[in-house]
């Protein structure tokens, strides 16, 4: 008996429909949010997050409402996020139907920020997701949707916004982001040791075999993905199967 | 039946709601002693602070409603903090006193495993569970928790293995409470339901 690692699809949105591209540039259309949210929730995903890439304050009526859309289809749990600035528009998120939020930019600007989301929901609610680059012998983390350097080491902010409050990290590699060559398992390891609450790894993703590489050497407690699940070049169940068959341990869906 | 979801301010009723509408049973929001009072069976959902969690109920006069109808008999579904609530008291919130249906506290965890303990986990069952009926022994559930409650007593019905073992399933009469959440367990936590509302109905 023991915790399973989880595989996460990921639906990045432009507020109202899935867009998809390669090194945060080049979005094109993938569908519904809804629809595809429906058939991961019945092909056995562990979670699903919903995330907006526009992330405009004219849009965020909208993205509520597609989170709610998203909420109404899973019986599993649903993180959402993009763009959140404060508390309220936290609550805005989690009230529509999301499990836990995620958080960005705004918590590098005002690490405080993370603070006052774990005393209003608890960490269990707050994702600090960190966008990353190699630069150099190190990791740095990339805001605004990954287009501004902040020169800040990944590792260490992770560290520091655990202390701050949150509960789980997700960590995108944007030099893997949409290549389909791997997860970045030095980035993942390096980010799983140097903090105590869950890991999901972010880029990359592609065969079975990554996801066994991120969950080992890796050290991630989950994976997350989109394209190749949108796509349907990767199907769950097959992935969970290998997964199982390689003494990982994963929750097999029928 | 008239089964209805406390509501104090927070928690997140829409997805238990949901839940149970798939199953075919509609529900209602009791937020008021009176409407408490009313019910053939309540669930206790929760997310949060066990602090926050008390106080609300505080504020909203439910406590003492809430064990009144425990001891009337009506069946009661704690979920998550919904269970941590039930006990007398809970690390996370030292100066405020919970439910005390159970007379044990809730700890937090220790950091043994990663914290928060947040995703599937399977179970590890001590006795017979009536919520627990038709569901396979190898189900996962989700979990997303720092806090737990390491005993129960004769109450503890399945316990999870995460930072050391810790009450998931609880039951004592018509007292119920689940430590992870039926609502986002997919097909599984869809069977816990229906469980839970077979027994309000009477049909268990």
């Amino acid at each position: 008996m023991s915790l399973a690692h989880r595989i996460i699809p990921c639906l990045d949105t432009d507020g109202e429909r899935v867009v998809k591209g390669v090194n945060f540039v080049n979005l094109r259309d993938a569908g519904d949010p809804a629809a595809l949210a429906a058939r991961y929730n019945i092909e056995g995903a562990d979670e699903l997050v919903v995330l907006d890439i526009a992330a405009s304050r004219d849009h965020r009526p909208t993205f509520l409402e597609t989170i709610r859309r998203v909420a109404a289809e899973l019986a599993i749990p649903l993180t959402a996020g993009g763009g959140v600035a404060n508390v309220d528009e936290g609550r805005a998120i989690l009230r529509a139907g999301a499990d836990k939020l995620t958080v960005n930019t705004a918590a590098i600007r005002n690490p405080p920020l993370l603070t006052a989301l774990a005393a209003e929901f608890g960490s269990q609610a707050v994702v600090l997701a960190i966008d990353a680059k190699r630069v150099g012998n190190r990791w740095e983390a990339f805001v605004r949707g990954g287009s501004v350097h902040t020169g800040i080491d990944a590792v260490e902010w992770a560290r520091q916004g655990v202390d701050c409050g949150a509960g789980e990290i997700l960590i995108t590699s944007m030099d893997k982001d949409g290549t389909r060559s791997g997860f970045d398992c030095p980035l993942t390891a390096a980010i799983s040791r140097a903090v105590s609450v869950p890991v999901i790894a972010s880029g990359g993703a592609d065969t079975p075999e990554t996801f066994l590489e991120v969950f080992s050497g890796g050290r991630a407690d989950a994976a997350l993905a989109a394209s190749i699940f949108h796509d349907s070049i990767q199907g769950l169940g097959e992935l969970k199967r290998y997964l199982g068959e390689h003494a990982i341990s994963v929750r097999q869906t029928a | 039946m008239n089964i209805a979801l406390v509501e104090y301010g927070a928690g997140n009723l829409p997805s238990v709601e949901r839940a149970l509408s798939r199953l075919g049973v509609e529900s209602r929001r009791a937020s008021t002693p009176e409407a408490l009072a009313g019910c053939d069976a309540l669930i206790l959902p929760g997310v949060g602070h066990f602090g926050a969690l008390m106080r609300s109920l505080g504020e909203r006069s439910l406590v003492a409603p809430l064990r009144e109808a425990v001891s009337r008999g009506t069946p009661l579904l704690g979920i998550c903090l919904g269970l941590q609530a039930m006990f007398a008291t809970s690390d996370e919130a030292p100066g405020d006193a919970g439910l005390a249906l159970f007379p044990q506290k809730v700890s937090a965890l220790p950091p043994a495993d990663r914290l928060p303990h947040m995703g599937w986990n399977q179970l590890r069952r001590a006795r017979p569970s009536k919520l627990l009926e038709g569901v396979p022994q190898d189900a996962y559930f989700y979990f997303a928790h720092s806090y737990a409650a390491l005993d129960a007593g004769e109450a503890g019905v399945a316990y999870c293995d995460h930072c050391g073992s810790f009450v998931a399933v609880l039951e004592q009469g018509n007292v119920f409470a689940t430590q992870f959440h039926p609502e986002k367990s997919g097909p599984v936590g869809a069977q816990i339901l229906s469980n839970f509302v077979r027994q309000a109905d009477g049909k268990g």
